[in-house]
């Protein structure tokens, strides 16, 4: 079996080319692919469709590339409080596809599941609904459609050589789905650690759903807003 | 005269049942996870993938990694569990939740519910919010009763875009709790010393 396991961000984003579609994990800047969006803004590529939940937030994470005007088309849930998305959404500088955050998961794990399209209750009578297809269940629904993409760039914890992958805390998020739902996904990890040193029961995500894995390093794991019982 | 948004959050508060579980949305909402009796062992949800959210944790154990959908450092209570945002909002759109308390820019006697966009002006995004008004058992509207140019918030109907057509239970505001039916307001509760002129309904 061909390795797996790449020595660094760069030579693990190597086929990424102008005009691809990267799914990018992380919930705000929790959870998020640090090392392989700093190798994103390195490369000379443009006219992204990237698909992340916030494109970055408060200035960090995706802000990085969308600032350099490398993404062409977001598809996202969630503007509020990534003033450089707005403004870049209001001036019509990007094309920007709002999805309801239950339905945009499960349109990307419906792609990793091979479903390829489902109907669900969220959106109906609002302008998510607008163009889609209403089937009346026990209530109307719309029709939305699975989500996939060429590339998905998360970040684990933990991950082993075949990528099997454990996640800390709520850094979860998106990131196994989308790795289900890429054509290539890759994987940055905390600790890349042996082969089987993951517990069976604790494996989050198998790495079937895994090409490429990484060791990243120098992770800032930003706080947005810091509230503690003495604040 | 009216209520501060620490006396809102404890009323709040004491709507929840014993046992039920809760979405709190961002802003407003997410005052009342400081002020639910622990007696009463209420489970808070949090969309971006923890059930089980205890309020605000000690210095020495913030994580970066453990934060509420407002991006705001939390802890958690010991019967907690994390999970990947599929299954979260499988726990919302399956009715698992018992209630969730969002804010709004306007809500309208038809129980429709606006709170992600103002056309030409503002776009947040719907985030969560419209997967949990169509999933949590119960929803009740956390906001200020009138918008920054004084213009009250509860209106006959809405012309912002929906977030939810036909979702909203009920409204608490500084003034009061309202309950949307059809054809106006009805007040459950008006905050010591308003009257119901101060509320300007519809």
């Amino acid at each position: 079996m061909k390795s797996k396991v790449f020595s660094n961000a760069q030579d693990a984003l190597f086929d990424i080319k102008s005009g691809s579609t990267i799914m990018s994990g992380g919930f705000g800047l929790c959870g998020i692919p640090e090392n392989s969006i700093h190798a994103l803004a390195k490369m000379n590529i443009n006219d992204l469709t990237v698909i992340s939940n916030n494109i970055g937030n408060s200035g960090r994470g995706l802000v990085e590339i969308l600032i350099q005007d490398k993404i062409s088309k977001a598809i996202c849930s969630y503007v509020g409080g990534n003033p450089d998305l707005e403004k870049r959404m209001m001036n019509k500088e990007i094309e920007v596809e709002l999805v309801p955050q239950g339905t945009f998961s499960e349109r990307i794990r419906a792609a990793g599941m091979g479903i390829r399209a489902f109907y669900t209750p969220t959106g109906y009578g609002t302008l998510v609904a607008e163009g889609k297809e209403v089937k009346d269940f026990d209530r109307p629904c719309i029709l939305e459609t699975a989500l996939e993409a060429d590339f998905a760039i998360i970040k684990a914890q933990k991950g082993d050589s075949f990528g099997n992958l454990w996640f800390k805390e709520t850094a979860r998020n998106f990131s196994p789905l989308m790795a289900m739902a890429a054509k290539t996904a890759i994987v940055e990890v905390e600790e890349l650690v042996e082969y089987g040193e993951i517990e069976p029961e604790n494996i989050h995500l198998p790495g079937i759903f895994v090409q490429r894995i990484y060791q990243g390093q120098n992770y800032a794991n930003d706080i947005e807003f810091l509230k503690t019982n003495e604040s | 005269m009216s209520w501060t948004k620490d006396e809102m959050a404890k009323y709040v508060a004491t709507l929840l049942e014993k046992g039920s579980s809760v979405n709190l949305g961002i802003g407003l909402p997410s005052l009342v996870a400081e002020n639910i009796d622990p007696s009463k062992e209420i489970m808070i949800h949090s969309e971006n993938g923890v059930l089980g959210v205890s309020g605000r944790p000690s210095k020495k154990d913030v994580s970066p990694t453990l934060i509420n959908a407002g991006k705001e450092t939390i802890s958690i209570n010991q019967a907690a569990s994390y999970f990947d945002s599929s299954l979260s909002f499988g726990m919302i759109r399956g009715g698992h939740i018992d209630y969730c308390i969002l804010g709004a820019m306007e809500v309208d006697c038809e129980r429709n519910l606006a709170n992600w966009m103002i056309p030409g002006k503002k776009v947040t995004g719907m985030g969560g919010a419209m997967d949990l008004v169509n999933g949590a058992k119960k929803i009740f509207i956390m906001m200020t009763h009138f918008n920054k140019h004084g213009e009250v918030k509860l209106l006959k109907k809405t012309s912002l875009p929906l977030t939810g057509k036909n979702v909203v239970d009920d409204v608490i505001t500084e003034l009061g709790h309202f309950r949307p039916n059809g054809k106006t307001f009805e007040i459950i509760k008006l905050a010591s010393g308003v009257r119901e002129e101060d509320c300007k309904l519809p």
